[in-house]
């Protein structure tokens, strides 16, 4: 694995803290009481599941630790923990069996 | 602190307690992730606390394991805590009036624990004054906080000690596939999740991580989109 640069590191650290604090006093601070406009409530509803099955697909389709091919183990403990998740609406219960399938699968399929 | 805001505090720390199962393995696991990317106990336990928002952290911490450039790692990851500005919209109408210096706490410590807690609370206590409810608000945090530090410091400590073998790689995927699972309740929902992992592999080709952002605006709109649509389809039932 690559060293993270500190610079890097600090930077977003520290712009990422302000960025978050900008996010959450941006309405209780500043804005006060006026309302938001509907269609921009409409998109942010969204925005968590539109950003991060995005940022974990390509990790599960191309994984760095077998150097990008895809993986039987990998995609099988994603399905597992997508349907866990889905249909139990637990998140500890997903990761569990997601994590556990991951380690079965590598050990039965190598 | 006078006996009717003790009275909501404590009642804030009650609500806040079960919130314990979630927090601290959730802590544990960012402080082993971090530590293993390459990050020193110091840097994970900064991240803790200056960013205070688990999600986002994940998404820092895989971009910067990924080399991406500073801009898209901060792009991608404040776009996951988009939704405090909507936790912040909605608090206002019941702490607006609060004194400026408690309006900016309140704000370091608008996570999904201390939102879902205390908008539903304020909801069913409309009787409540202004110091009752930030009392209640500070209740919720008093558990939840604090073992986030604690947690994501013990993961750090114990991380290090971790051999790679454990396919640790993976432990940020499986989080967020689990965290995300139980979002999908809606078509809309639905909708966007797909789109976001079909354009994020589509558009996997673009430098410096683009991509996801691409993939990001895209479901927003498709999500959106396919609300406006399912709404309009009811009315027409």
């Amino acid at each position: 694995m690559t060293q993270i640069d500190p610079v890097t590191l600090w930077t977003v650290i520290i712009g990422l803290g302000l960025g978050s604090f900008g996010l959450r006093f941006v309405f209780t601070g500043i804005v006060g009481n006026r309302a938001m406009p509907e269609w921009v409530l409409r998109h942010l509803r969204y925005t968590a599941v539109a950003i991060l099955p995005g940022l974990v697909a390509p990790a599960i389709m191309w994984p760095a630790a077998t150097g990008g091919t895809p993986d039987a183990p990998r995609i099988i403990a994603a399905i597992v923990t997508v349907t866990v998740g889905y249909v139990w609406k637990n998140v500890l219960a997903a990761i569990f069996c997601g994590a556990a399938s991951l380690y079965g699968a590598i050990y039965l399929l190598g | 602190m006078t006996t009717t805001t003790r009275k909501t505090y404590w009642h804030g720390v009650r609500d806040g307690m079960p919130f314990l199962l979630v927090i601290v393995p959730f802590g544990l696991l960012f402080g082993v992730v971090a530590t293993e990317a390459g990050l020193s106990v110091l840097e994970t336990l900064s991240f803790s606390i200056v960013v205070i928002a688990g999600a986002a952290q994940f998404t820092a911490v895989q971009l910067l394991s990924e080399n991406a450039p500073t801009a898209i790692i901060l792009a991608s990851s404040l776009a996951v805590n988009l939704r405090m500005a909507m936790y912040s919209a909605s608090l206002t109408p019941h702490i607006g009036g609060a004194p400026l210096w408690q309006r900016a706490l309140v704000a370091y410590f608008t996570v999904d624990q201390s939102y879902a807690c205390s908008i539903m609370a304020f909801e069913k206590n409309p009787t409540w004054t202004i110091p009752q409810k930030i009392a209640y608000f500070f209740g919720v945090v008093s558990p939840v906080c604090p073992l986030w530090y604690i947690a994501t410091l013990a993961g750090a400590l114990l991380g290090s000690a971790i051999p790679p073998a454990f396919a640790l790689d993976f432990a940020v995927p499986i989080t967020f596939l689990a965290l995300i699972a139980p979002m999908l309740h809606t078509t809309a929902h639905r909708a966007a999740a797909l789109a976001s992992v079909v354009l994020a592999l589509t558009f996997a080709f673009l430098p410096y991580n683009t991509g996801l952002l691409v993939a990001g605006l895209g479901a927003m709109i498709i999500g959106a989109q396919v609300e406006l649509w399912t709404t309009r389809q009811k009315d027409l039932a």
